[in-house]
Formats: structure tokens, sequence, C-alpha cells
């Protein structure tokens, strides 16, 4: 179970790192050269996102990865290809991340299952909330899948307690406002922003939007229990190559 | 948790959590307007003092002769403020803004009409203004673009995906989730998450409750059938809503492009080509692969180049309340050419999707039968597409020696 591989990894460590990738950018080789230098690297966790059409949510750097990714061709199958390739290689939990639409084209059951047979851990669906989840929440527990929910800036704790009782795993804390990708301050109000979200939930806390050097992960030691490195990590492939991504993973912490 | 703003199962609100508050806010700022009838009054007068409502419903003496069939009526939506339609749904959103207490408004906009109506409320109502639109509308609709500008609004050409509407849409969703708590988002037809499908319709039925009244007016009967083209389908939802409880026809036309076998088309509703899935913020069809991805549409008009559509109009299609059909750019602009020649009107390329199905309908109905059709907007904004379609020689040279002028 994701939550139980959380807290026996955390035993050991006092800030997990968690990365993001978007499957086939540039191309599936290089994908999965980049998957293998951040688990050397050591890396605890990682999203796989499969690259959607309207990425909502995504700032510029993602958005970009997802329509390199699709112009060349890449399918949810071979995603899910990709992603047993991977889990079957390393021994770190997987995550998909992707758009709903994703997930019901493909029909969610039958998409939690392949999962499940693919030996990822869990996903992440930011346009799907709680409330229209339904058939999702379902699916992935059926499956022993750990559906990921976020938590906003400006999530009431009301509404964190309910979102917390359909959530697996851990949570997904969002560090600001906005796309993925863009600055963030690392500061005092982000601090109270983590208690309240510790406050609402006994799950693992992971933090996001904008982590990009040991500083940022430093500042989240303590306060939460995964550093997400996301756009940053896609930056430094594009300036400098799988190389220059192990030395950027190594530099974290 | 509940679900809200479903429509046979199409509809919903798939947003990410950090816009779950200001959805919250939103919804409780429609309903409290929705029952408050002083809102509706003052959005009344707004309407009948700035821009041009009631708008006249014309009966159309000769295209009803050259057809020789049912008598045809035309909903002037041309003549609101800025050219058609666009302007119910942003005055009627403008005030709920006030109500809201924000200072900035943003906006997609494909053909650039909703842009247009966008920068002229803001600029009227006191906002600060940007307006996101497609690199490839940017280039289709440049005078709009222009007006834009100068009405104070940052236009902001997206360079992403297909390079139009869709792309333009999720471009303004990004701004929204950074700037929520000072800026609405205008979305500018009847789709999106609740409460925008049934709040846009809501402001757009100004159109058909007067249509209804007027063609009682007129005639002392009901129409047959009334005809709407539909791009995201708030023209439509708008004139559709005055007759929802009569026995009227509702006909939507969507964009047949080059045809629906050609592959280059927007019709989500009366073709085979669309299915139901989930993007930007709702569930509805949408022209899309396999595997979920929204494919490129084509049509001559920027205005209908959607991949999705109103849910409540795949709804109303569900229930068989709504007939759905496609015109092509080719029968549009013979459309567009003939009420030209015929009436002296200048349809919208959109709206003339509405009329080429009327007019493929009306010679074999009778002529005791009534039709309306929405003119959602003018067409002075597609003299360039026009203009380009007919191979105009004079606006040619006349576009050549523009641009010498400028060289030199
Ligand atoms: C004149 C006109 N008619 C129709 C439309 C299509 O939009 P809707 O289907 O929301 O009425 C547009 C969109 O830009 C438009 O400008």
């Amino acid at each position: 179970m994701l939550e139980t591989t959380i807290r026996n990894k955390l035993a050991q460590k006092d800030i997990l790192l968690m990365t993001h990738i978007v499957i086939g950018y540039p191309d599936l080789d290089t994908s999965f050269e980049v998957v293998r230098t951040m688990v050397e690297a050591g890396v605890d966790l990682m999203e796989l996102q499969i690259p959607f059409s309207e990425p909502m949510a995504d700032g510029p750097v993602i958005l970009k990865a997802n329509q390199d990714a699709l112009a060349t061709g890449i399918t949810v199958d071979e995603c899910f290809d990709f992603a047993e390739k991977v889990a079957a290689a390393y021994d770190i939990p997987f995550l998909f991340m992707t758009y709903y639409n994703i997930l019901f084209k493909y029909g969610v059951e039958a998409f939690a299952e392949r999962m499940a047979k693919c030996g990822l851990c869990g996903a992440i669906v930011p346009d799907l909330p709680p409330e229209e989840a339904d058939d999702y929440l379902a699916a992935m527990n059926k499956h022993g899948m750990a559906p990921i929910f976020i938590y906003a800036p400006n999530t009431t704790e009301a509404r964190m307690q309910r979102i917390a009782e359909h959530g697996k795993g851990f949570i997904y804390c969002m560090a600001r406002k906005g796309v993925t990708g863009l600055q963030t301050d690392f500061s005092g109000q982000l601090g109270d922003h983590l208690d309240h979200c510790r406050a609402s939930t006994q799950l693992p806390l992971a933090l996001g939007f904008g982590v990009k050097d040991r500083a940022d992960v430093e500042f989240i030691k303590g306060k939460a229990d995964i550093a997400v490195v996301g756009s940053q990590a896609i930056r430094v492939l594009d300036e400098g190559g799988v190389p220059a991504v192990e030395a950027f993973i190594r530099s974290l912490r | 948790m509940d679900k809200r703003g479903y429509f046979s199962g199409f509809g919903g609100c798939f947003i990410p959590e950090i816009l779950n508050e200001t959805f919250e806010e939103l919804v409780k700022a429609y309903e409290a307007a929705k029952a408050d009838p002083a809102f509706w009054q003052e959005y009344i007068d707004v309407m009948s003092n700035y821009s041009c409502r009631p708008t006249p419903l014309t009966f159309a003496e000769n295209l009803t002769n050259h057809f020789g069939g049912a008598r045809i009526y035309i909903k002037r939506e041309d003549l609101n403020h800025t050219g058609a339609h666009k302007a119910n749904n942003v005055m009627g959103q403008g005030l709920l803004v006030k109500r809201m207490g924000k200072k900035r408004v943003i906006a997609e906009t494909g053909a650039g009409q909703h842009g247009v109506a966008t920068a002229t409320m803001a600029a009227r109502m006191g906002f600060e203004c940007t307006i996101y639109m497609g690199e490839e509308d940017v280039e289709r609709q440049r005078p709009n673009v222009f007006w834009m500008e100068r009405l104070g609004a940052t236009v902001v050409p997206v360079t992403d995906g297909s390079r139009t509407l869709k792309d333009a849409i999720n471009e303004a969703f990004r701004d929204w989730v950074s700037n929520m708590d000072t800026t609405h988002y205008v979305l500018g037809t009847a789709c999106g998450p609740h409460p925008f499908p049934e709040m846009v319709a809501w402001f757009q039925s100004i159109i058909g409750i007067e249509a209804r009244k007027q063609i009682l007016e007129h005639e002392g009967r009901l129409p047959k059938s009334v005809y709407a083209c539909v791009g995201g389908g708030s023209n439509a939802m708008g004139l559709f809503s005055g007759f929802m409880d009569d026995p009227v026809e509702l006909v939507g036309v969507e964009a047949g492009g080059k045809g629906l076998d050609s592959g280059k088309h927007a019709a989500r509703l009366s073709s085979k080509d669309a299915s139901v899935g989930v993007a930007q913020g709702y569930k509805t069809y949408f022209l899309q692969d396999h595997d979920g991805q929204m494919k490129d549409t084509h049509s001559i008009s920027a205005g209908l180049d959607y991949v999705g559509v109103s849910p409540i109009l795949a709804h109303l299609q569900a229930i068989g309340r709504a007939r759905f059909e496609a015109a092509t750019d080719a029968e549009v602009l013979e459309a567009v050419t003939l009420t030209m020649r015929k009436e002296g009107l200048i349809p919208a390329l959109e709206s003339s999707h509405a009329f080429a199905q009327a007019f493929k309908e009306a010679p074999s109905l009778s002529k005791d039968d009534i039709v309306i059709i929405n003119q959602s907007g003018r067409g002075d904004k597609d003299i360039f597409t026009v203009a380009d379609a007919f191979n105009d020689p004079a606006w040619k040279e006349f576009i050549k020696h523009k641009a010498e002028q400028y060289d030199a």
C-alpha cells in the first residue's frame, strides 16, 4: 500500500522526493533514461504524466511537453506499456498523473484495473474534484490504487477534511495559486498553510508547485513529507540532457 | 459530496481544486441574482439603454417569396451593441461581477465578437480586461483585435495547440487559477463548468422571450420551427429558451465545414465523429480521438470552430427536444449572398449557418408555416473572409494599395 511504503521510507529520511515526467517527452527512450537516472539519483516516488491535449492546470513548461509528446503520436496504450516497464525495472512507487478525459475515454474501471496490472500505485487527476469522482473512487478502491487528491492554498479546513476522507496514499498540497512551473515564495505563509493541511488529515503530505532547488526542499522539511519537483526537471532536461537531470536531482538534498 | 449542473448526465463541474472556492462564490452570486427580480429588471434596463433591446423580429418578405414556402422571420441580434448576441451575456455577467466586487475580467474569444463585447462591457463598467484569442483567430479576425485593443483591453494571442478557441479557453483558465481573487472569467458561451452553461443560457434567454412575444404580436401564432447556429450554443439556447414549452421545433445548426465526410468540420451533435468526454471543465460531446485527445476542427467561421458543445444542447438532443444539422462552408456562403441580395441584411458567417439550414427546409413547408432564424450577429467582421471566398478583385486591389501606402 502506498501510504505504508511512504511511511517506511520516512522512517529513514526526513524528506522524500517525488519527481514528475511527461511520458514520451521528448520521446519514449529518453523518458525511460530520465526515469532510470532519477531513480539512481535517489528519487523516492515518481509521477508519470499521460499527455493530454488540454492540460488545463499545467503551466507553460509542462503544457509544451504535453503537446510535443502528443506530436510524436504517443498513445495511452504506449503510456501503459511504459509504466509497466519502469515499474518492473525500479522498486519505487509510480503514479499516473493525467486529466480525467483520458480515464473516462478508456473506461474508468478498465483504466484502474490496468494500472494495477502494470504495477502502478495510484493516480493524480487534477481536474477531477471529489464531487465528480464516484466512479473513479470505486474503481481505484476496487483495484487497490491510491486516488491522490489536492489541497489548494484556499481550501478551507472543513473541505480539507472532506477531501481527506476520499484520498489514499498522501495528499498533494499546492504551494501557491496558479499553474505549475512558475515562481513560488517558499516562506512564512506557506508554513501556516501546511500546518492547516497537517491538522486536517492523517495522510502524509506532498508539497509541489515551484519546487526548484535545495533551499526549497530544505524549507519543506519538517512541514511536509514529500517535495515534488515537476517543471524544473523538464527545464533541466531541455537545457542539459539526461546527465544534467542526474546532477540536478543529486543537488536537491 | 454534491454533483451540480447536470442535464441528462451532461455538464458537471470538473475544475481544479484551486478554483473550488471561486466557483462556490460564483454559484452563490448567480443564484442570488436569479432569485432577485430587481437584478433581471436592471439587466433589461441596461440592455435597452445601452444595447438595442428589444431587437426587432424582421419579416423577410423577399426571402419568403423567393422560397415560396414558410413565412420567414429573422430575430435581429445583429443590432445589439457590438453587433452580436454576445452583448447579452457579457452585460449580464458584468452586472454580476459588480455584485461580486471584482475589478478585473478575462475572456476567451474565437470570432472576436465575445472579446469585443467583453472589452466594451469592461470599458463601460470600469474593469481591467484581458482577452485570450488563438493565434489563428487573431489572423482571421484582425478587425476585432484592433477594436478590443482600442477599447482598452489587452489581447493575448495563444500559440498553443490548434491556436483557436479551445486553446484560448485553456489559457483563460490558466490566468484564472492565478488571479481568481480579483478576476472574473467571462466565459463566452453556454459551455464550461457549472454554473456557466445555465447562467449564460439564462442571460441569452432574453432573445427567445422577446421573439416569442413578437411573433405572437405579428402573427398571432407560434412558429413551426426556429433555427440558430451552434458554436458553444449560447445564441441557440437563447432563442430555444423562449419556445421550450411550446410545440415548436428547435433546430441547431453546426459548422459542416468542408462536409461531414471530410473530417474538416466542427459538427459535434450532427455528426458521428464526436463522442462523450470531459474537458474544459464539463462533460459533453467532443470531437476527440480514441484516446480522448481533442481533434482540430474546421469552419469558415471562427465562432463555430469549437470542439465541445453546450451540455444543455446535448441534453435537448438526448431527450429528442432539439434537432441538430450541419451547413457546409459553401452552403453558408450561398446563404449569406442570398440574404444580402434579397433582404439587404449581412448576417455573420456564424449566423449564416442557421440561414442555410432554414433555406434548405423552408421551400417544402406550407405557406401557413412560420420559421424564425436567429441572426446572431452582423457580418462586417467577416469582410476579409468573405472577400477571399469570392476572390473579390476590387477588394484585393484595395488591400494591395493600402499595404503599399504603409510601405511608402
Ligand atoms: C455572431 C456569432 N454567432 C454565433 C456564435 C457562436 O457562439 P454561440 O453558439 O455561443 O452562440 C459566435 C461566436 O463567436 C458569433 O460571434
